[in-house]
């Protein structure tokens, strides 16, 4: 996320706000904020410093490059190696560990270095272009994002379909917010009693989602923007459902999201994907975790094309080798929100931004990124 | 080389940097004008009469992509860059070398418009070039121009202007806004249209310094805010003499359109380079002084140096900032290349 200093005015409310929150905070609470951008904001800004005492948060596992898979990174290099495939994603993708032992540095700059054809994106709609250009070659995308990105891919599918483009596959690893946060309630010693629900997630799906997870989990969960004011706003609305006993969706990010979301990308997103089960990084299979192209396009998944890859559904899942991946790295630990980046032997030490060990310090949103670059060392 | 070659050829050819007829048609043509005395062109080296006084020595590289940005080029960087290190160490700039190294095939006009910003640039520092060199390397193997130069100046001071003479309780402000520079570059390389176009910062340095001097005002340390911005010379200036700098994130000024684009890329304006601000360190007895002399152009004091004994028990060599919240954070220098080659 962004840092502009702030302005004046909103010192002054975010100010005011942290007093409301110490009038109103009576007990200790614990609340996760989901998505990086937040986790960001808030270690950038010192918000943590601005709480009541006893009132804690937990960084949430939300940085879709963390949640990845090793097993998809590493169908991803075994792809990148085959010499009739271009291999493309976005940048903080190509720096992520995979489990694979198979030297190097294990992720797609390795492969790259090898003489592999990976190449960076910065929009999916770039790898149709990539296809055209070189009808001989075979264009592979690695699909990575919550539902935020998720409906850009499928624009994608949908013009690669009307173009008849039969050179370009997807390795289709996008995600879905809700079944993770479902997930890390029902998980043992669970400590999360409310949630700040990451705001761009809810501008495409709207909040009904969240609505099911509320009612069910008796959980309070707060549509939160990604500035220091829509952070405190969601904060003090969390808290004070908490004390009052409620446990309801509440919108803190009025100006962008709205109850249904923006129709026209969910619908573009649900027309072309559906829910699967999927691995996560740190977690294991969750129910409903993923997206999956729908039965017409699923041809276009590059699973079907190039057969025998990593962590297909015939090898069944193993969260154990998603847990321990990366050895002296607790990553599994960090994105459950168990465990702080600097409970981390190797944090800042061994694994720093320029060698990074595991993905929450590769990636722009991720937890350890954030505590590194802001100087939280200790 | 076998193509016929003449003055008009629109492009830099290999024999340009030869040493034969080319090289003397593109020396007289095109680079002589810089020169204080042109008959020295022709000189091995050129001979120099100082001021009597103890000199500063520097040299620097220029290898910016894009060549050219709003507000300036890789010229007007290689003659400011320089003579504001001499100014950061409390030297008057004098005299330049010029090293120019060209690609084979860089368009003539923009070779001209490079010198011409070194000639404008060393008026603007009050410096003269005296001796320089040109080479051409093959198309591929360079980046359109890399220009070195090499720069002496007069010291005006007489305590050295070093890290190392910052004491505790000394105050930190800085020469202006920050943040333009590293825009203007990031605007050039990826065509962003911003309405209106951002200009680099790229300024001599040298009249704030010695307008400092005049005032009286004892600097213990000077630092240009070129790569990795404030974020990394505050640290450079908290290692050597582990101390802790306190700084308040409010003072610290950056211009709106820069807020904005940070905004919109996601960079952080302390971590964006500068050509044209500097930061201070002086004793808190001069902190007004020196503020009457930066204020008028832009200028703010963002900070101090610890004093003595607050910092017992706590880790040293840090720099500490207070956000506008209330909150504090250490600062640190930016992992990686936030931009790669912007000075």
């Amino acid at each position: 996320m962004s840092a502009p200093l702030a302005a004046t005015a909103e010192v002054a409310a975010v100010r005011e706000l942290a007093a409301e929150l110490a009038a109103i905070t009576t007990r200790p609470w614990t609340l996760m904020e989901v998505c990086g951008g937040q986790t960001h904001a808030i270690v950038r800004w010192g918000l943590d410093q601005l709480l009541p005492p006893g009132l804690r948060l937990i960084h949430g596992p939300g940085c879709p490059v963390c949640v990845t898979p090793a097993a998809t990174i590493d169908a991803a290099r075994a792809l990148a190696r085959r010499p009739e495939v271009i291999l493309c994603s976005y940048g903080d993708m190509l720096r992520v560990p995979g489990a694979a032992a198979d030297g190097g540095p294990g992720d797609l700059l390795g492969v790259r270095a090898e003489g592999g054809d990976v190449r960076l994106l910065t929009s999916p709609l770039e790898a149709l272009a990539l296809a055209r250009r070189h009808p001989d070659r075979q264009v592979v995308f690695l699909a990575v994002g919550f539902e935020t990105t998720a409906p850009a891919t499928a624009l994608l599918v949908r013009q690669a379909m009307a173009a008849g483009a039969a050179n370009l596959s997807l390795l289709a690893a996008h995600v879905r917010v809700p079944p993770a946060m479902a997930a890390i309630l029902a998980a043992e010693g669970n400590q999360v009693q409310g949630f700040l629900a990451a705001g761009h997630v809810c501008a495409v799906m709207g909040t009904t989602e969240l609505e099911d997870l509320a009612d069910r989990q008796r959980v309070p969960v707060v549509v939160s923007g990604f500035e220091p004011l829509d952070l405190m706003r969601g904060l003090v609305a969390c808290v004070r459902q908490l004390e009052r006993g409620e446990a309801r969706v509440a919108n803190a990010y009025g100006r962008v999201v709205r109850q249904q979301g923006n129709p026209e990308a969910r619908g573009l997103l649900e027309s072309v994907f559906e829910p699967v089960d999927r691995p996560w990084r740190g977690f294991g299979v969750i129910p409903g975790g993923g997206l999956g192209l729908r039965a017409p396009f699923r041809h276009l998944e590059a699973r079907a094309r190039f057969p025998g890859l990593p962590g297909g559904p015939e090898e069944g899942a193993d969260p154990g080798a998603e847990a321990g991946a990366e050895g002296v790295c607790i990553s599994g630990r960090i994105l459950q929100g168990r465990a702080r980046p600097m409970d981390c032997p190797a944090f800042g030490t061994t694994c720093t931004p320029e060698h990074p060990l595991g993905a929450p310090m590769v990636s722009s949103e991720g937890a350890c990124a954030a505590y590194h670059r802001y100087g939280r060392r200790g | 080389m076998a193509e016929p070659a003449t003055p008009a050829t629109p492009r830099i050819q290999l024999a340009h940097g030869g040493g034969g007829t080319l090289m003397q048609q593109l020396i007289d043509a095109e680079l002589r004008r810089l020169y204080a005395d042109p008959d020295q062109v022709l000189h091995d080296a050129a001979r120099l009469s100082l001021p009597h006084g103890r000199l500063a020595f520097t040299t620097d590289s220029y290898v910016v992509q894009p060549l050219e940005f709003e507000g300036g080029d890789i010229g007007t960087l290689a003659v400011t860059g320089t003579a504001n290190d001499l100014a950061m160490a409390g030297a008057r700039p004098l005299v330049l070398s010029l090293g120019l190294i060209l690609e084979e095939g860089l368009e003539l006009a923009l070779l001209r418009r490079i010198v011409a910003s070194l000639g404008e640039a060393s008026r603007r520092c009050g410096v003269t070039i005296v001796t320089g060199d040109t080479k051409v390397v093959e198309r591929g193997k360079g980046d359109g121009a890399f220009l070195n130069t090499s720069g002496i100046g007069l010291l005006q001071v007489d305590e050295p202007i070093d890290p190392l003479a910052i004491a505790p309780g000394d105050q930190l402000l800085v020469s202006g806004d920050l943040g333009r520079h590293g825009v203007a570059i990031l605007a050039a390389r990826h065509g962003l249209d911003l309405q209106p176009p951002l200009a680099t910062d790229c300024m001599p340095l040298w009249p704030a310094v010695e307008a400092l001097l005049a005032a009286g005002v004892r600097l213990h340390c000077l630092r240009d805010l070129t790569r990795g911005g404030l974020a990394s010379a505050l640290q450079e200036l908290a290692a050597p003499g582990g101390l802790e700098l306190l700084v308040e994130e409010e003072r610290i000024p950056v211009a709106e359109p820069v807020r904005r684009t940070c905004e919109l890329l996601g960079f952080d304006p302390l971590h964006l380079a500068n050509e044209g601000r500097f930061l201070a360190v002086v004793p808190e007895a001069d902190r007004q002084r020196a503020l009457e002399v930066l204020a008028p152009a832009g200028g703010a004091w963002i900070g101090q140096v610890a004093a003595a004994g607050h910092t017992a028990g706590r880790p040293r060599g840090r720099v500490l900032l207070r956000t506008p919240f209330g909150s504090e954070r250490v600062l640190v220098p930016l992992s990686g290349e936030l931009l790669p080659r912007i000075c």
